[in-house]
């Protein structure tokens, strides 16, 4: 079933956590939201499970507009960052609470309990039924949490943070698992997540969300590549953001020292820009090198201040004027005098200067 | 012996006398018939005056404080459990001028407060009633109640109902299997004290109740001041009963498994 929202608004006081989000999460398929703390991720998934009411706007699953009905009759699941799974009940009860409410009767509440706890992977030992929740780990109570929420069979699968209470070795693992399990049941899923890598590996649509506003919605692959505003690119990833002029003819863009041919939209002369490349795509240049025939880079002449070993890359510190530059390179570059290459299809370069928080 | 257990035989010793010694005296003074200066111990010991007590006013006092107590515990869970769970869990307007109204009868020094109470309550024709004192006692019984409820349903995450009302249970149901469950350890507790603090009583019980209504410690320091020692040590013997029982109850109960999720969620 699909969900839609259309212009949803929810302010706290002077605060708006939703400006007007219309959004539509696809039949059957995962998709994240993808934000800061305090962007309107969490806002607008409580509004969709009614635990918030918008103060204007319309949602609506399939084609009911659901905005005024209680979250009871809503059908929508949740799965908690705290997994919320209730202390005082054994595991059996916690999952068979939900079907216990819609009065199923008890042979079919036992076989779907049981059914709902393979699914999650949990039937691992004999006893796990009677243990209390707190006698697991997070993450195996998080898979708990998972079976409660399937076991109802719900219109609509949200899921609150729901790995970022793990470590990050059990995180990686569940990513795997709500995955699969997300793709076997087919529920119509969102997933509200800060963290860019959970949402680009595991989402078939990521929705980019900052200050209660839609950034930018698409694949993984296009959010990735492609992003369209210099937050977006921040946020994905270890990016270089750097401030940079329209040149008078404004065929040109010049940035730390360096000239890129570029026109951008919306800009005049001497217009800010800011210019933005991902630390993997650059790399450092010795002194010396020159670069190989017929590649279109751009170099930032710099000084190389310091490197740390990253495990899989050396990330480099480059200083170039007052900006700073991080380039991750599989070699270990020598300093003091270094130049940085940046392929220039890899500099994204948008209108307007780059806000405070995105400056190193 | 290793040397560890030695260590820990003088700390048990000690810590026994510590807690008993002061106890003895009260013991040792229920049973002394005869007793005077400069004897270490009493000349004549007997069950003299425990008979007294028992055929006396004395087991009367402790039905009444008892009835009064449990009364007073009742009324009190009835009325701050729902409005413990209010204040916490809702944007009440005045949230703090109403804690700060079940605070002000403490805030001034009891003996004044209980005083004037106690002439309104004459007036209303409640002196010297067990209304009157059950109505006393909750003066104070509430104050714990309040504030102690108001932090039992605080520390309970909002998550753990939010998840319930998403699977379908109505605010009522949601109360009844999450918040009233989880909150059960500090609400036994919070009884109990309010439980031993209405049996303890004395001020509002003496100003109100007396001499119609008589509690244990009222009744031990009418003993007293008739200088009859055996009869006051009796009675806070006794007194200490109830409170020994109900620890000694709540930590069973508590031990089963709710001490365990109780810090943990």
């Amino acid at each position: 079933m699909e969900v839609r929202v259309e212009n949803l608004r929810k302010s706290y006081g002077k605060v708006e956590a939703l400006r007007s989000v219309s959004l539509s999460f696809e039949d059957r398929g995962l998709t994240a939201i993808l934000g800061p703390s305090g962007c309107g991720k969490t806002t607008l998934l409580r509004c969709i499970a009614g635990f918030l009411e918008p103060d204007s706007g319309a949602i609506y699953f399939g084609s009911d507009n659901v905005t005024g009905v209680s979250p009871q009759s809503r059908g929508t699941a949740m799965v908690f960052q705290n997994y919320a799974l209730w202390p005082h009940m054994s595991i059996y009860d916690n999952v068979a609470y939900g079907l216990r409410l819609q009065r199923v009767g008890k042979d079919e509440v036992n076989r779907r309990v049981l059914e709902a706890l393979q699914l999650v992977e949990m039937m691992i030992a004999p006893d796990i039924l009677e243990r209390k929740p707190t006698a697991l780990s997070g993450g195996q109570q998080q898979r708990v949490a998972l079976a409660r929420a399937l076991v109802v069979r719900p219109k609509v699968l949200l899921l609150d943070e729901p790995l970022s209470n793990l470590d990050a070795k059990v995180r990686q693992r569940l990513r795997v698992e709500v995955r699969r399990l997300q793709r076997q049941v087919g529920i119509t899923t969102i997933y509200v997540t800060h963290d860019q890598e959970e949402a680009l590996s595991m989402a078939d649509r990521v929705v980019v969300m900052d200050q209660g506003v839609v950034r930018q919605v698409g694949t993984p692959e296009e959010i990735y590549r492609s992003p369209t505003t210099a937050f977006v690119a921040e946020f994905l990833g270890v990016t270089n953001v750097l401030a940079g002029r329209v040149a008078a003819d404004r065929m040109t863009v010049t940035v730390a020292g360096a000239t890129v041919a570029r026109r951008v939209e919306e800009t005049g002369p001497d217009d800010a820009v800011t210019v933005v490349f991902k630390a993997d795509a650059a790399s450092v240049v010795g002194a010396g090198v020159s670069l190989p025939e017929g590649t279109d880079s751009v170099l930032f002449e710099g000084e190389l201040v310091e490197v740390f070993f990253v495990g899989s890359v050396y990330r480099h510190y480059v200083s170039v004027g007052d900006e700073m530059i991080l380039v991750d390179d599989a070699a270990r570059a020598q300093g003091p005098r270094v130049r940085v290459a940046v392929p220039a299809g890899d500099l994204q370069i948008y209108a307007g200067a780059p806000s405070a928080e995105h400056r190193k | 012996m290793t040397r560890v257990k030695i260590v820990r035989m003088i700390l048990i010793v000690v810590a026994a006398f510590v807690i008993f010694g002061p106890l003895s005296s009260l013991v040792i003074w229920s049973v002394a018939e005869k007793w005077f200066w400069p004897n270490v111990l009493p000349q004549e010991v007997g069950l003299f005056y425990w008979g007294k007590v028992f055929q006396g006013r004395m087991v009367q006092a402790l039905e009444v404080g008892v009835l009064i107590a449990v009364v007073v515990t009742a009324l009190s869970l009835v009325m701050t459990v729902p409005l413990g769970y209010v204040l916490a869990r809702f944007n009440v307007p005045f949230k703090a001028l109403i804690l700060l109204i079940f605070m002000l009868p403490q805030a001034f020094p009891q003996l004044p407060v209980f005083a004037n109470a106690t002439v309104y309550l004459y007036r209303a024709n409640m002196g010297g009633k067990v209304s009157g004192v059950i109505l006393i006692h909750m003066v104070g019984a509430l104050v714990y109640a309040v504030w102690t409820m108001t932090a039992v349903f605080k520390s309970i995450p909002v998550s753990l109902e939010e998840a319930a009302i998403n699977l379908g249970a109505s605010r009522l149901r949601t109360f009844w299997d999450v918040s009233l469950r989880l909150a059960l350890p500090g609400i036994v507790a919070s009884a109990l004290l309010i439980f031993l603090y209405s049996l303890d009583e004395f001020t509002g019980t003496l100003l109100v109740g007396s001499p119609f209504v008589l509690t244990l410690p009222v009744f031990m320091y009418n003993a007293s001041q008739g200088y009859e020692l055996p009869v006051a040590s009796i009675t806070a013997l006794l007194l200490m009963v109830p409170g020994v029982v109900l620890l000694l109850v709540l930590e069973r109960y508590l031990k089963a498994e709710y001490l365990s999720s109780f810090g943990r969620i």
